[in-house]
């Protein structure tokens, strides 16, 4: 039974994975680069659902949508001041400049909220199913951040397959060069997004937050290299590639804390990451690329 | 001898046969041309040639010894040196080290001995010096030799890479397309030096080129692909009056 | 012969400025030290401005000059750091003098961080940008994490291991302690002065001067411009960048061994990725590639925040993005960049500063 709960947990804790790796899978395969500050949206949507529904008191659903609108205009401005200059630079440039835009949420955070941890009080307000008498008890938290994960997955999956816009998204992650000669404004594709991902960012904020309730400026940190790590397994780009990838990962995790050491579980995780890397760089559902001479 | 013989080299890519059962066979100093319109597989060639990729079936034989499957860095080693269709030259290195670079294999201290400025790193350093100023006179490179590559204009971009392909003492060099992007004077100026390379260094020279003008000019021979296949092969006036090959480049 | 040859190279030229620099500021500090003109808290930050100056200087060989992000600097540290502790602690009966001892731990630590650099380097390398920034930030976590949970102790039996806790370890009540879990490293003896730091210091910049201008470095930044030419003349790519991984990795355990002789207690904590990452910053707002850069970057932003703790303490960081980001901007943008360099003049000659 405890393995059950355990087995349980993981699923759930790899679906708020999933839906941060969303984020992750979708921008790098569209704007080819690592977003390292998608973790650090996270904690802003956490703050947002925060300050609106706990101290301006509105309905949770109506505060995640309030951090979702918000991490959207978020994430299209980051990628307008931040990112599309350097479109034609190089990946080392690009990437410190996310962990520039990283630092800077992170400390923007702390000279607004302080370095103290807020008590982020539960979003969800399902009730715990019981299952096996009470021994095994799933709470509201969990057996939402799996149905919603799982909605935002097939939802996306079809907007991709079946709008036009999805379609662009391909598009341009094939070629943008080509994209762009087919009359997709390649400019819009991105922004669009950053602001799909920026979203589901706040989604699991409230997610996360709801089930791991301590809430500081480097809440999103962690989550975010897990959530990567989670794209990376799955097959960067991958739709699919990143819930699946998200509820590994949160499954190793949490069996991880269980029987070995809480210490390590972090650990390995990320030899988790090196072995997939070394093995199968391009993941379980990824392509292969290589460089033409 | 021949300096270079291929036999029936062939690569294919999923079910493409990029390269088909590919034959040729250079002599010791000879200027030979790889023509062949767009897509044909001459690049595929040079890149099979030095390692690159490896072939599906077929040899490669430099100077006798056998080369087929080798790496890049051993194919070197051997004695085949190359430069790019997009030149690929050390952009942020000056002029002098780049050809510098290219003396790696050849004139050698370790690491420590590096870190340690012990007696072999002055002596050696002063020779690659003293070498790499020869060849960058013969290119007329040697006042831009504290010029970052980068900054220098695109023809002695492209000459500073074959001087860096030279620098390695090669006993084939392959040139992919040289005079791509060249003027009329620059090209000229181009097919002077590579007979010079030729006969200063003693070279044996396998190009590719669209410029039917340089290649006429230079080549005394010439294989013409076509589809990955080869289409014609034979001195150059011969082979550039086929009528083949006129309708491979002009179509039918 | 060409004049351009005769005349002091500019590799020289650079590296001998930067040695002036060096010394001067050692002079002027060592000055205002003996003659009582330095507060303590400034006192205090002079070993740790050497520890970071020689993190900057040893990340930038593999962030300039090879080209490759690491992120993985703070868990070559650690291991320095945990290691030279240790032997410092286990071989302070044996060998009682700090001036035979030291040296001993300082080597030590850096050869068994250049092992683990290679070691992680040897898979690790063959990916490219992104993929290897992350790797290389997933050792380090690994490494710190390890550090922070386990136990070490000896008694008269012998060694005792856990990576549970203390009371796993089943050692002798009398036991001494070695690794405390996340508690750490207590008693090592405070071996580091300014003194040494900075001689290491100045050997730092020696070697990664003499590294870049080298056959080695040669070859290294023939690697990060072009790595297909490279290869096309015979550059063995893999060498190379474990060469330069290797010597970065050294360098950093070398800096972890100082650190953890500086202070008595030592937690793997420390050696997070924002550690990492604050190295990066030093090494990018230094100018990438730049050995005197890095120096004088890990000083003045170490000692920058440290000057207005009580102004600016709390956003220091929040200064430090801004500028990364700015700079970033400015320095890889092709169209700003080229707005810019109409204003300042272009640095047209390869030179390593």
């Amino acid at each position: 039974m405890g393995l059950l709960s355990n087995l349980i947990n993981g699923i759930s804790l790899g679906s708020i994975y999933a839906v941060i790796a969303l984020g992750y899978t979708m921008v790098y395969g569209i704007a080819k680069m690592l977003n390292f500050a998608h973790g650090d949206v996270i904690m802003i949507g956490a703050y947002v659902v925060y300050l609106t529904s706990v101290r301006a008191g509105l309905h949770p659903l109506i505060a995640v949508v309030v951090s979702m609108l918000a991490c959207t205009i978020l994430g299209i401005t980051i990628e307008k001041i931040a990112y599309k200059p350097l479109r034609q630079s190089t990946s080392l440039a690009v990437l410190i400049t996310a962990i520039g835009v990283s630092y800077f949420l992170q400390n923007m955070a702390l000279a607004i909220f302080g370095a103290n941890p807020i008590n982020f009080t539960s979003v969800v307000s399902v009730p715990a199913i019981k299952l096996f008498d009470g021994q095994i008890v799933i709470s509201g938290e969990a057996s939402t951040a799996i149905v919603v994960s799982l909605i935002i997955v097939i939802a996306l999956s079809i907007f991709i397959k079946k709008t036009k816009s999805g379609k662009a998204m391909l598009a341009v992650s094939e070629d943008k060069g080509a994209a762009q000669l087919m009359g997709i404004n390649v400019n819009q594709t991105i922004s669009l997004t950053f602001a799909i991902g920026s979203a589901l960012a706040a989604v699991a904020g409230a997610l996360y937050c709801s089930a791991y309730p301590i809430l500081s400026n480097t809440t999103g940190a962690m989550p975010g290299i897990k959530a990567f790590t989670a794209a990376v397994f799955g097959g960067i780009g991958s739709i699919p590639g990143a819930m699946i990838g998200g509820i590994l990962i949160g499954v190793i995790e949490i069996l991880g804390k269980a029987y070995i050491s809480t210490q390590l579980a972090d650990a390995i995780v990320f030899g988790v990451l090196i072995v997939i890397l070394m093995v199968k760089p391009t993941g379980i559902l990824g392509k292969k690329t290589s460089e033409k001479v | 001898m021949a300096i270079l013989e291929v036999k029936n080299l062939s690569i294919s890519f999923g079910g493409l046969r990029a390269v088909d059962e590919f034959n040729v066979k250079i002599e010791k100093g000879q200027l030979y041309g790889l023509i062949g319109p767009n897509g044909a597989g001459k690049t595929t060639v040079f890149n099979l040639l030095t390692g690159v990729y490896k072939p599906t079936s077929g040899a490669v034989i430099l100077d006798g010894e056998n080369i087929t499957g080798k790496s890049t860095i051993e194919i070197n080693k051997c004695g085949i040196a190359r430069t790019f269709q997009n030149i690929r030259l050390f952009k942020n290195l000056s002029v002098l080290d780049n050809v510098k670079a290219g003396f790696h294999n050849l004139n050698k201290y370790s690491t420590l001995e590096g870190i340690l400025r012990l007696p072999k790193y002055f002596k050696t350093e002063k020779k690659m010096d003293e070498k790499a100023m020869e060849l960058l006179k013969v290119f007329g490179l040697e006042d831009e030799a504290s010029t970052l590559a980068d900054n220098l204009p695109y023809g002695k971009q492209r000459k500073l890479e074959i001087a860096r392909a030279l620098a390695t003492n090669p006993k084939l060099l392959l040139l992919d397309e040289p005079a791509a992007g060249m003027n009329p004077s620059e090209t000229q100026e181009l097919m002077d030096t590579i007979r010079f390379v030729r006969d200063e260094f003693d070279m044996t020279v396998l190009l590719i080129e669209h410029d039917m003008k340089l290649v006429s000019g230079i080549c005394e021979e010439v294989s013409v692909l076509n589809f990955g296949q080869e289409l014609a092969q034979g001195k150059t006036s011969d082979v550039l009056n086929n009528p083949e090959v006129i309708k491979a480049y002009l179509g039918d | 012969m060409n004049k351009s040859l005769k005349t002091v190279k500019p590799y020289t030229k650079q590296s001998l400025i930067t040695y002036v620099m060096l010394i001067a500021v050692f002079v002027v500090t060592l000055i205002l030290r003996g003659s009582g003109n330095m507060s303590y808290m400034m006192q205090d930050l002079l070993v740790p401005l050497c520890v970071y100056a020689i993190l900057a200087v040893s990340l930038n060989l593999t962030v300039g000059i090879l080209g490759e992000l690491s992120l993985g600097q703070a868990g070559f540290m650690c291991i320095g750091a945990y290691s030279g502790a240790l032997f410092s602690n286990l071989m302070e009966e044996a060998i009682p003098e700090a001036a035979i001892r030291y040296p001993i731990a300082l080597v030590f630590g850096g050869v068994l961080a250049a092992i683990f650099g290679i070691l992680i380097g040897i898979p690790v390398l063959r990916l490219k940008g992104d993929y290897l920034a992350i790797v290389t930030l997933a050792f380090g976590e690994i490494i710190k994490n390890i550090c922070a949970s386990v136990y070490l102790g000896r008694d008269a039996e012998g060694f005792h291991v856990s990576i549970k806790s203390v009371s796993d370890m089943n050692m002798a009540s009398d036991g001494e302690m070695l690794i405390n879990g996340a508690l750490g490293i207590n008693g090592t003896p405070k071996d580091s002065s300014y003194e040494i730091a900075f001689i290491i210091l100045l050997l730092t910049v020696v070697i990664a001067y003499n590294f870049v201008n080298s056959r080695t470095g040669r070859a290294v930044m023939s690697i990060r411009d072009n790595r297909i030419a490279a290869e096309s003349i015979g550059i063995n790519i893999t060498k190379y960048k474990l060469i330069t991984f290797g010597l970065t990795a050294f360098l950093a355990g070398v800096a972890g061994v100082i650190y953890s002789h500086n202070f008595s207690t030592l937690q793997a904590v420390k050696f997070d990725y924002n550690m990492s990452i604050l190295v990066l910053v030093f090494v990018v707002l230094g100018g990438i590639g730049s050995i005197r850069g890095s120096v004088i970057a890990a000083v003045v932003l170490t000692l920058i925040p440290e000057l207005l703790r009580e102004t600016i303490g709390n956003y220091r960081m929040l200064f430090y993005a801004i500028i990364l980001i700015g700079m970033m901007l400015i320095t890889s943008n092709k169209n700003i960049k080229d707005k810019l360099s109409g204003i300042f003049k272009k640095n047209k000659k390869g030179e390593v500063q």
